[in-house]
């Protein structure tokens, strides 16, 4: 199958420091590749990167072939087809749940109002908040949140999501209906990018493991790859503080 | 030196003709310049937001510096000096070139002083939403433009209002000063009708008293819609609960 997204020798400096030192890796469609590693290790800059809420500083992103960092891309049409996801869910706070899920869709896409209003419920049927489409954020727990984000990206009806820790902010109680849902879009073949400290999780969507460390990536590989038989020292190490949530 | 009451509501009896156009361009003047100036303010702490990248071409880097540089100017300017004198020097300095009256400048002065005070309290508005909606809305593809008009300008707005609010009052009291382009706001009639009667201390007095009822009316007008927009806020609170 064809690659939909190839990153290419990526670097990114914050000045002196050198956050993403070399990192290559490709993401097929309907494929679900989830990050993992420690703390600053540069996962979300990683991700910024590829929907370049960062510049890079050298390398090269490829969407179906098209380097987009080159100046002629058109980076708010590519922005719409590669969704996002954050770990403190940045949903609107001034529209209700459904306008979250509906600006997108008429402001960017200029969607005709009556297509953007279904697939709006039917996005936020999906993630079940389709009964508080009138509330305000702030009047939502941080699961509902999270899911009130996810259906305002999936509304955009993008190639790719991209997820950025998306259960972390939430208290424990509420990352299992958010990661339920997410696995539930694996499965019908939504092509994501996901960074997560949830080791099980990654280990039942996972087609690719990508394991980070100090800005590159030390191991790549099939989830049976990466959690039955990691090779490198840095990824047995890294994965023995997470063992005893496999027993 | 003592105040004749019993003249207080003689001269306003006499006079009263006066001070009733005196309050007409006051409050025009308020107004307008409050409107004009929040406009002016709202595409000025908009281009504020526009910051130079390194991924910039040198040419795009040079004219966003420059256009930052004008933009502090203005401010700068217009906030450090006294309207008195901004009304005048301009006054003069663009009368050969557009023949302007005395009160077309003073509803441009006022509007462009007011801007500059807008400009920075929009500026400070627009930071004080927080960068994770910007970064959401650049996520789902909108435009540096979108993203001001539809995501944080509406926020920066609602969370700055009694500041905004408060330019309304300060401009009721600071009009007085474009009586130095001899237009016939409240202060300007207030000192003809006391050249003419010689009673300073009473026709003062009146004039003191209806500033005072002009920025109590506003600012009652101000707190209702301010707590309009607050209760709206609440009642999302109570649709959702309910
Ligand atoms: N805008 C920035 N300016 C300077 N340094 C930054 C910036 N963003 C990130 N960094 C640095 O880059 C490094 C990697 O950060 P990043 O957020 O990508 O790590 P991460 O793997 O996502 O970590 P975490 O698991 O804590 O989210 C950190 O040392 C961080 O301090
Ligand atoms: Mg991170």
């Amino acid at each position: 199958m064809e690659e939909l997204l190839s990153v290419i020798n990526l670097q990114k400096n914050f000045d002196e420091l050198e956050v993403l030192k070399d990192v290559s890796f490709s993401v097929k469609s309907r494929e679900a590749v989830t990050i993992i590693g420690a703390s600053g290790s540069g996962k979300s800059t990683l991700l910024r990167s590829i929907n370049l809420l960062e510049r890079p500083s050298g390398g090269q992103i490829l969407f179906h072939g098209q380097n987009i960092m080159e100046n002629s891309f058109d980076v708010n049409s590519y922005r719409q087809k590669v969704a996002m996801v954050f770990q403190n869910f940045n949903l609107f706070n001034h529209l209700n749940v459904l306008q979250n899920c509906l600006i997108g869709q008429t402001k960017v896409k200029k969607i005709g109002k009556d297509e953007a209003l279904d697939k709006a419920l039917y996005y936020l049927e999906k993630v079940g908040m389709r009964q508080f489409k009138d509330a305000y954020p702030q009047t939502l727990s941080g699961g509902q949140k999270q899911r009130v984000a996810i259906a305002r990206a999936l509304a955009m009806e993008p190639e790719i999501v991209l997820f950025d820790e998306p259960t972390s902010a939430l208290d424990p109680e509420m990352v299992q209906e958010v990661l339920d849902i997410m696995q539930k879009l694996a499965k019908e073949g939504l092509t994501m990018i996901v960074v997560t400290h949830e080791m099980q999780f990654a280990r039942d969507v996972s087609d690719k493991v990508i394991f980070m460390d100090k800005g590159i990536i030390a191991e790549e590989g099939s989830a049976e790859d990466i959690f039955a038989h990691p090779k490198n020292p840095r990824t047995i190490q890294f994965l023995s503080r997470y063992r005893q949530s496999f027993v | 030196m003592a105040i004749d009451f019993g003249k207080l509501a003689d001269i306003f009896v006499t006079n009263w003709p006066m001070f009733l156009h005196g309050i007409y361009i006051t409050v025009l003047f308020a107004i307008v310049g409050t409107v004009c100036g929040f406009i002016i303010g709202l595409i000025i702490g908009s281009l504020k937001t526009i910051k130079v990248n390194d991924y910039d071409k040198p040419i795009i880097k040079i004219l966003k510096t420059m256009m930052q540089a004008v933009l502090r100017f203005y401010v700068w300017v217009f906030r450090g000096t006294p309207m008195m004198i901004q009304a005048v020097f301009l006054y003069y300095l663009f009368k050969p070139l557009i023949n302007w009256t005395s009160f077309e400048a003073a509803l441009v002065i006022i509007s462009v002083n007011t801007g500059a005070y807008m400009a920075e309290i929009i500026r400070s508005g627009i930071q004080s939403i927080d960068k994770g909606q910007s970064e959401a809305a650049q996520s789902i593809g909108m435009s540096h433009f979108q993203n001001l008009i539809y995501i944080i300008l509406p926020q920066a707005i609602q969370n700055s209002f009694p500041s905004i609010g408060n330019q309304l009052i300060v401009n009721i009291k600071d009009s007085s000063m474009l009586n130095v382009l001899q237009v016939t706001e409240l202060y300007f009639q207030t000192m003809s009708i006391a050249g003419s009667n010689m009673r300073f201390i009473e026709t003062y007095l009146i004039s003191a008293i209806i500033y005072l009822i002009l920025t109590s009316v506003a600012s009652f007008i101000l707190n209702c819609l301010e707590r309009k927009t607050n209760h709206e806020g609440k009642k999302r609170h109570i649709d959702f609960c309910s």
